[in-house]
């Protein structure tokens, strides 16, 4: 019996638990303890989902869902799961090097190589990426006020394809190794001939995949943006979330090519014996950063990009302020998208083209700074002059604003070769870039989830806990990441599990409290969300409008129903919703309504991503047999599906009309709260407008306001 | 606008209701924006060609010791003639909506584009039997591989595709479903002649002069 | 983006079917010109070295233009059309990507050569 066409290069030495037995080390038990985290955890939810009975629901409801709202919620859980494995492998590894002043610490140094990796790839391809691709689904087309995506049922593959890489690397913490080569994953290191194992091949099929499901995701948000806007909506109209969306998307259009070229490369060279990037027979390694980063800093943009958008939205309601510089907020940020594409080789400043090159690619790089400087003006002068409410959100972009700042320096500062030679792979690197995902992209997702929350499901979030895990987030990040700046400026290289320098030892230990507190913050906001949903009769606010907000999205219900528009909205200006408030004429009854059609939900998406994860494992694992097994299926679901022709269903308009009318009747009738009343649970999502506080002398008029807007 | 010029370029869909044109607009535009990321994909593909096949020879077959410019010649008429003739299936679908002739002329176009596969794949056999030159032979020959084994993927998915059309228009007839299709693939299968017309020039006829 | 198709389309909106065909067959004539002229170049040895490739180039590019003209409809009359845009606008990220490539391969392959 040939076992090898059966499991190809599976063993039962594969399987992490493998390891705790042959070689009983801290180092393997940590790492069994991980896969059986894992496993257990898989256990407990298939355990809780027979126990209550919600396989049904959740298939029905949810997987096979293509609402864009649904496939939102299901990418921003995604990311908070893959963010709870990210932040304990970086606790670890802060811990390692704690430990590690001249000694192994608990970590061999494998085993920190694959935690790197792991904590890199998954935090950028498995965290950021669907935070933001959960958020601009579920928030981009309410703003622009369409019923849903362009593509629905492609929306929901792209979910699922992501949701299979995340999966892959899951099923690498139990079966096998993950790649020890960092989230860049340069070859001749992780070509076969230094990395043979699967490793790399984990790395290889998760990202490709992801890689794939956001190139989906940005065709599909780019058309959503340019062919389905309400009337009215001219794209000078829309929130500034959409701006940032459509640049989003169109730098995932065309940042992604490069990746799945390079990854395709890699596993030539490594599957097929070819020679891009090996060390001799022509291969040329320099290429493969060449490319990489070719899609590598338009991603660090098609992230950062959302979060701007939603500063943007926090700033101006809780500033109950217009935005500041409305047209140049949007050209900075197609300056920004375009010049994004012509930086990449300052992540490779010191691999050996002459000077020239470098002076013209640093030079490009300081550009940049510009129109970002021109975003933080704006906001600041959104705040000056506004009656400012420190909600979460509003601390989270106070935060934001200070700690940017500082990383955007130290990015100029890295952007000139000459000190780039000096700090280049030294944890003064790491403290940059964290510096800028950190207080940027992952607190500006925070901030959303706060100030989304409420429209997604209908209450809001415990407003005394969101402050606990700010309190813990805004100084744990301080506290973890400025001493890095410090340590790399003496030296300190990145990727490193041991050190013989006692200088290191105190920053070390202020890190590694900077990070304890992090995963505090962590803690204080999984509390929040389930103290959140004991409480949500308490904290509901199905009137939709709990920030008193400003675009479309606050003025239908929250949750939003699954047509989000019982009839199109048609808008005359910026703001449209606050605009309407403002002049009385919210919460009118439309003249007449019509029959909805909405997709039907379909098995097809889900089934292309358990395919699609299947087809990656057997890559692999060389596995050859399931590798074209599940191709065939994954391509016959495709072609099954395009011979159905009956994929919509009609919502009547009566019911329709039932439900927006029972909301309108409930919108105009309740009194409204103030602002000074919005974190209390007088707060059921009717805001007081502006107007009428002020006529009512509550909140006295800043004159400020106008003398800047 | 005039309605002519909302017709979205590439191939139009013939006298339908206004309500279809719309739906059109937006696939058309969806099926664009992929084709240019696509697009990308081949820009790498040219650019690390371009490196590799005067960098990456090794002491191996150089590009004018392996290409045969009569079967590249070949190729390329039988794909423009391909392209060419799915432009006469459009037409008999917009203006006759006969779906006969619409599959006649698929079938004249899928015949022309297997041959040209089938040509590349021979081009393959050739070089690496006769001049020892496999993918795994040095970086250039890699590049090469790639790059045209890319393309020809696709002209092979498009293949794939097109079977898949001729039965959906024998089932169904040509919907409006059914034509929108036809005409992302009628985009699909233009757009891989212009990618050809890189290839033949750039690593072909670039490769024999230098 | 958003203004109303009007209902009822009259046929000559799409031109006729002889035009779209002396459309394609103009293509095909081009194309065959463009493509054995440069074939006929490289073999007739007709011009070598830099100004052969410039040749060739050109003459792709031509070749670009007039399939993107005759077989995929695009045109400069229509130029407000988000399609175009999106064409110039991947132009110049390829223009971008490629001509960066190249230039840094082949700097740092001249630094290393011995
Ligand atoms: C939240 C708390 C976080 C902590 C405490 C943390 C800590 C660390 C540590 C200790 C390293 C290894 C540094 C070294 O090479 O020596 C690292 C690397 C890295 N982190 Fe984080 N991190 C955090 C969040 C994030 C987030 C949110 C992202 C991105 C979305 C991120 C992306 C990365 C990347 C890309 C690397 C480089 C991996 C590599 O070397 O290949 N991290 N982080
Ligand atoms: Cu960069």
């Amino acid at each position: 019996m040939n076992w090898e066409l059966i499991f190809g290069q599976l063993q039962w030495t594969s399987f992490v638990f493998a390891g705790a037995i042959l070689d009983p080390s801290l180092s393997e038990f940590i790492a069994s303890g991980a896969g059986s985290i894992a496993v257990l955890g898989a256990v407990a939810v298939v355990i809780l989902l027979t126990v209550k009975r919600w396989w049904v629901p959740l298939w029905r409801d949810w997987l096979t869902s293509v609402d864009h709202k649904k496939v939102g919620i299901m990418y921003m859980v995604l990311a908070l799961v893959m963010f709870a494995r990210a932040v304990i492998e970086a606790a670890l590894m802060r811990a390692q090097q704690l430990v590690a002043y001249d000694s192994a610490g608990f970590l061999s140094a494998d085993h920190f190589g694959q935690l790197f990796s792991t904590h890199g790839t998954i935090m950028i391809f498995f965290v950021a990426m669907p935070f933001i691709t959960g958020l601009m689904n579920y928030v981009m087309p309410l703003q622009i006020g369409a019923r849903d995506v362009s593509f629905p049922l492609l929306n929901a593959i792209s979910l699922m394809l992501t949701v299979a890489g995340a999966i892959l690397i899951m099923i690498s913490l139990v079966v096998g190794q993950f790649s020890t080569g960092g989230w860049t994953a340069y070859p001749p290191f992780t070509g076969i001939e230094f990395s043979p194992g699967e490793g790399v091949d984990y790395w290889i099929w998760a990202v490709s995949l992801g890689s794939i499901g956001s190139t989906l995701t940005g065709l599909n948000f780019a058309v959503t943006i340019y062919k389905k806007r309400c009337p009215g909506m001219t794209l000078f109209r829309m929130p500034l979330f959409c701006w940032t969306t459509l640049c989003t998307s169109i730098l995932m259009i065309f940042a992604m090519a490069p990746l799945t070229a390079v990854t395709v490369m890699l596993a030539l060279d490594r599957y097929a014996g070819f020679h891009f990037f090996t060390n001799g027979d022509g291969g040329n390694m320099m290429n493969y950063a060449n490319l990489f980063w070719l899609f590598g800093h338009p991603e660090v943009y098609i992230l950062i990009l959302p979060a701007f958008g939603v500063w943007s939205e926090v700033v101006a309601t809780f500033s109950a302020k217009r935005i500041y510089g409305y047209t140049s907020l949007v050209y900075a940020t197609m300056c920004i998208a375009v010049l994004s594409f012509a930086v990449w080789l300052h992540h490779f400043f010191t691999m050996g083209q002459s000077a020239n090159v470098n002076a013209i690619f640093g030079i490009a790089t300081m550009v940049i700074g510009v129109p970002t400087g021109v975003k933080v003006y704006d906001w600041l002068l959104t705040m000056v002059g506004g009656r400012i409410r420190f909600s979460t959100s509003m601390l989270f972009l106070i935060n934001f604003l200070l700690t940017f700042i500082l990383g955007g320096l130290t990015g100029v500062l890295l952007a000139n070769p000459g000190v780039d030679f000096q700090v280049h792979n030294t944890l003064f690197l790491v403290a940059h870039f964290h510096n800028m995902i950190i207080p940027g992209v992952l607190f500006g997702m925070f901030a959303a989830v706060q100030f989304w929350f409420p429209k997604a499901f209908g209450f809001r979030l415990h407003e005394g806990l969101g402050r606990a895990s700010f309190w813990c987030f805004a100084p744990g990040f301080l506290l973890a990441f400025f001493p890095l700046y410090w340590l790399g400026m003496m030296g300190a290289t990145r990727r490193t599990y041991m050190w013989s320098d006692p200088e290191y030892l105190p920053w070390l230990a202020l890190a590694m409290a900077g990070a304890g507190l992090i995963l505090a913050g962590f803690a204080f906001m999984v509390t929040q969300i389930v103290v959140s949903v004991r409480q949500r009769d308490r904290l509901a606010c199905p009137l939709g409008d709990p920030w008193d907000g400003r675009a479309l999205e606050w003025s239908i219900p929250a949750p939003a129903p699954e047509w989000n528009f019982a009839v199109l909205p048609d808008v005359t200006s910026r703001d449209a919703f606050y605009e309407a408030k403002q002049s009385g004429q919210a919460y009118r009854s439309p003249a007449a309504y019509e029959d909805i059609e909405v997709p039907r939900n379909t098995a097809t998406a889900p089934l292309i991503g358990l395919f699609a994860c299947a087809w990656a494992f057997g890559l692999v694992w060389h596995i050859w047999w399931l590798v074209a097994v599940s191709f065939v299926l994954m391509w016959a679901v495709v072609i099954v599906r395009s011979f159905n022709m009956n994929t919509v269903e009609i919502i009547p308009a009566a019911r329709v009309k039932a439900q927006n009318e029972a909301f309108l009747a409930a919108a105009r009738a309740a009194p409204g709260v103030p602002r000074e009343q919005e974190m209390t649970s007088d707060n059921r999502g009717k805001a007081l407008p502006e107007a009428l506080t002020a006529r009512a002398g509550a909140v006295p008029a800043g004159r400020a306001v106008e003398v800047l807007s | 606008m005039s309605v002519s010029e909302r017709l979205h370029p590439g191939v139009n869909l013939g006298a339908t209701d206004p309500e279809s044109h719309e739906a059109a607009e937006e696939v058309v535009f969806g099926f664009w924006i992929f084709l240019m990321s696509d697009l990308v994909l081949f820009a790498v593909l040219f650019a690390t060609y371009a490196a590799m096949s005067v960098q990456g020879i090794a002491g191996g077959p150089a590009p004018a010791e392996v290409f045969d410019l009569t079967a590249a010649f070949v190729e390329t008429l039988l794909l423009l003639l391909s392209s060419f003739a799915f432009g006469f299936a459009m037409l008999a679908m917009k203006y006759r909506e006969n779906a006969r002739s619409v599959l006649a002329w698929l079938l004249a176009t899928g015949v022309l584009g297997a041959a040209f596969v089938g040509m590349e794949l021979h081009d393959y056999y050739v070089m690496i039997t006769a001049h020892g030159a496999p993918p795994q032979a040095s970086g250039f020959l890699s590049a090469y591989y790639l790059l045209t084994g890319t393309h020809a993927l696709h002209v092979s998915s498009g293949l794939v595709w097109m079977v898949i059309m001729a039965v959906q228009i024998a089932v169904f007839g040509l919907n409006t479903a059914v034509k929108l299709r036809l005409m992302r693939l009628a985009l699909f299968w233009h757009m891989l002649d212009v990618v050809w017309i890189g290839i033949f020039t750039f690593v072909y006829l670039f490769g024999v002069v230098s | 983006m958003n203004d109303e198709t009007p209902a009822g389309m009259p046929a000559s909106e799409y031109g006729s079917e002889f035009g779209e065909r002396l459309s394609y067959l103009i293509g095909l004539v081009l194309a065959l010109v463009l493509t054995g002229a440069a074939f006929t170049l490289v073999w007739m040895k007709l011009l070598t070295g830099g100004a052969a490739l410039a040749v060739l180039g050109l003459l792709a590019f031509i070749q670009v233009l007039v399939h993107l003209r005759c077989f995929l409809h695009i045109d400069l009359a229509r130029s407000h059309r988000d399609d175009l845009k999106l064409i110039l606008f991947t132009a110049l990220i390829l223009l971008v990507m490629v001509s960066g490539t190249i230039w840094i391969l082949y700097d740092q392959h001249l630094r290393m050569m011995p």
